[in-house]
């Protein structure tokens, strides 16, 4: 288990509260202007050396993201943007860093906005989380207060701004430009890319985006050095991480652990267990629902951390993991998540837009047991026809925990819809979903 | 791609009160000169707001006006993100999570809760005309599930019981404590948390 001093968020639980003196008693803005003058170079160069890899899902390396944004500002200003659209279910660790630990976050986005030589800072946060967001704000107003931002900020001869702006519910906004189309007043569906944001982003000016918990880590890497926390976890996959434990387990949680802990470890350890003990656990979605879940048995000693999740078919994700076990149908479980991705889609790309909607459907009468035993293949037909075929990830987002499902309960599902079409000659028309819908 | 009902019955006119009007011109500073369109959706949940929680398309058009940009931009807009409502909803306005974490945490029998105790379909209002209710997709408090939000507040680890009890409350217009109904601080692991146990103690 990491020892409690190596903890990045010492007031993940808020035991301390989460104005700037209690932030300052955690060292918070210490040295800002000493860390600030060694310089762009070194502080890129100190984030590379971490290797800290993006926390928002996909896991780039930030330090690399830093060094394309174009060194000198031309023509155009520089953004910084941060995505606190979270949104992905299972995942929650985002808004306890915004309302317990605001100070790391807007010290970051200082350090990194000098990075990136940013004169403006945007926090996009997800409409719901109203009251982080006034936590927030709260935050922003002592630190402009203390001049730690603002003009000159912190002494340091830059000057930054910080505002907030807030989504509406839409969890597409979570994708890197489709927030940023949001943040400019429009509907948020995501941008072709290249170009890439980091050239042609907000406002067509160059914008770097990063996840809260990246940013959030930032000041203290910096303060305690790129070597402390490379040395947590193994290489590549550095550091601490906020896992989520929600589900059938006997105390979800919230809880920093160090990169590559077991599945077990953190289930038993800190979650209290699976409910009905760990022979009860059915499967774990590990990285929030666009992550394929997990059997039991690589649950028994899957460790976390990206590079061993894509070892097993899996991503890490967010790390919003959530158990479901034996008493829960697996197959209904995720029939709810592809409700939630046909509710979520943006409607741009058709494969998408109509393909989740399928997907949907057809989980929901595998579910009943009033599909047919050929629909099974179709299904993860419909899961590689909409995979790669769109302009965001969400479409992988989407088919991913449906092939998961067909990976490793593809059995459970064929006993309950083992019969054949109602409808023996339309087997002909491989793509009519809606079998059921012809006269028996 | 969730289809959204525009009320039928439509005020005719729409201003921002005085107040809002301060509002706005502060939200649109937060933006470059001639990008005043960022500030919409700021603005069309400030309508929101004074017009008792819903957005009528007036009010889509006053905004559209008052940032120069077309009415159906805005109409876009209003229309794509799931936080506007376009019809009227209670004044206590409840939306329940019912997505797969909360789910499997029994998400729906606090919609069964709603149903008795509110109207019988979402987003109907209820009969004294205090309350509504809708199923809504993953709020992002996974760990305190299952949870719902009325208005601008989180009622996290609940069960039909204690749900009935904050919409008996709420019916008597007292405002129900918001966070976790099992007494856990936070999102911390109930009773055998192990991290950070200096700073409890502290």
């Amino acid at each position: 288990m990491l020892e409690d001093k190596d903890r990045i968020f010492q007031n993940l639980y808020n035991d301390a509260g989460s104005d700037i003196a209690s932030a300052k008693s955690r060292d918070d803005w210490k040295d800002i202007k000493e860390i600030c003058k060694k310089g762009k170079e070194w502080i890129i160069n100190e984030i590379k050396t971490s290797e800290l890899r993006g926390r928002g899902g996909a896991g780039f390396p930030t330090g690399l993201k830093w060094s394309f944004a174009p060194k000198e500002i031309g023509s155009r200003p520089h953004y910084l943007v941060i995505n606190a659209d979270e949104s992905e279910p299972g995942t929650c660790k985002d808004r306890d860093i915004l309302r317990f630990e605001p100070h790391k976050l807007i010290e970051g986005c200082f350090i990194a906005s000098y990075a990136v030589s940013a004169h403006k800072c945007y926090i996009y946060i997800r409409g719901e989380y109203f009251n982080e967001g006034k936590i927030l704000q709260r935050a922003i107003d002592e630190a402009y207060e203390e001049k730690l931002i603002g003009k000159n900020a912190s002494n340091t001869g830059w000057d930054l701004d910080i505002y907030i702006h807030y989504g509406a519910g839409a969890y597409i906004c979570g994708e890197e430009t489709a927030l940023l189309e949001s943040l400019e007043g429009k509907k948020g569906q995501p941008r072709l890319k290249p170009p890439f944001p980091a050239l042609i982003g907000l406002y067509g000016c160059p914008t770097i985006i990063n996840n809260v918990e990246t940013i959030a880590v930032v000041p203290t890497i910096l303060r305690r050095g790129a070597k402390w926390f490379a040395s947590l976890g193994r290489p590549k996959n550095t550091g601490t991480k906020i896992f989520c434990i929600s589900g059938n387990v006997n105390s979800p949680c919230n809880v920093e652990e160090e990169m590559g802990i077991s599945l077990k470890e953190l289930i038993e350890k800190h979650a209290g267990g699976v409910i009905g003990g760990w022979d009860n656990l059915k499967a774990v979605i590990p990285g929030g629902s666009s992550m394929p879940l997990l059997p039991k048995q690589v649950c028994d000693n899957i460790k976390m951390d990206f590079d061993s999740c894509v070892e097993n078919k899996t991503g890490l994700g967010t790390a919003g993991i959530v158990v479901i076990n034996k008493d829960q149908d697996i197959i209904k479980c995720m029939a709810r998540i592809a409700r939630f991705y046909k509710h979520e889609s943006c409607g741009q790309c058709t494969p998408c837009r109509e393909g989740s909607g399928w997907m949907w459907r057809m989980l929901e009468r595998m579910a009943k047991g009033e599909a047919s035993r050929d629909e099974i293949d179709m299904l993860m037909d419909v899961t590689k026809q909409i995979e790669g075929h769109t302009i965001c990830a969400f479409g992988e987002g989407s088919a991913w925990p449906v092939q998961g499902l067909l990976r490793h309960f593809k059995k459970e599902i064929q006993k309950r819809n083992n019969f054949d079409p109602l409808v023996d000659k339309s087997k002909k028309i491989p793509y009519l979903v809606d079998q059921h819908l012809l006269d028996k | 791609m969730n289809i959204k009902k525009i009320s039928k019955e439509q005020p005719n006119n729409f201003e921002f009160s005085f107040a809002n009007l301060e509002n706005a011109k502060k939200i649109i500073q937060k933006y470059p000169k001639g990008k005043q369109q960022s500030a919409v959706m700021a603005l069309l949940y400030l309508a929101q707001k004074q017009n008792n929680n819903w957005i009528p398309l007036s009010a889509m058009k006053y905004i559209a006006k008052f940032l120069e940009m077309p009415y159906i931009k805005v109409y876009e807009v209003a229309t794509f993100y799931s936080m506007y409502n376009l019809a009227p909803v209670g004044k206590y306005f409840l939306q329940v999570c019912t997505t797969t974490p909360c789910m499997i945490r029994g998400a729906y029998k606090l919609v069964e809760v709603c149903k008795k105790k509110i109207s019988e379909k979402e987003s109907q209002i209820s009969k004294d005309g205090k309350s509504s209710w809708m199923e809504v997709e993953c709020l992002g408090a996974c760990v305190n599930a299952p949870m719902l939000q009325i208005n601008d507040d989180y009622f996290e680890d609940l069960d039909p019981g204690k749900l009935e009890k904050i919409i008996d409350k709420i019916n008597k217009n007292e405002s129900p404590k918001s966070g976790s109904y099992r007494g856990r601080v936070n999102s911390e692991p109930e009773n055998i948390r192990k991290t950070l146990l200096g700073n409890k103690n502290a």
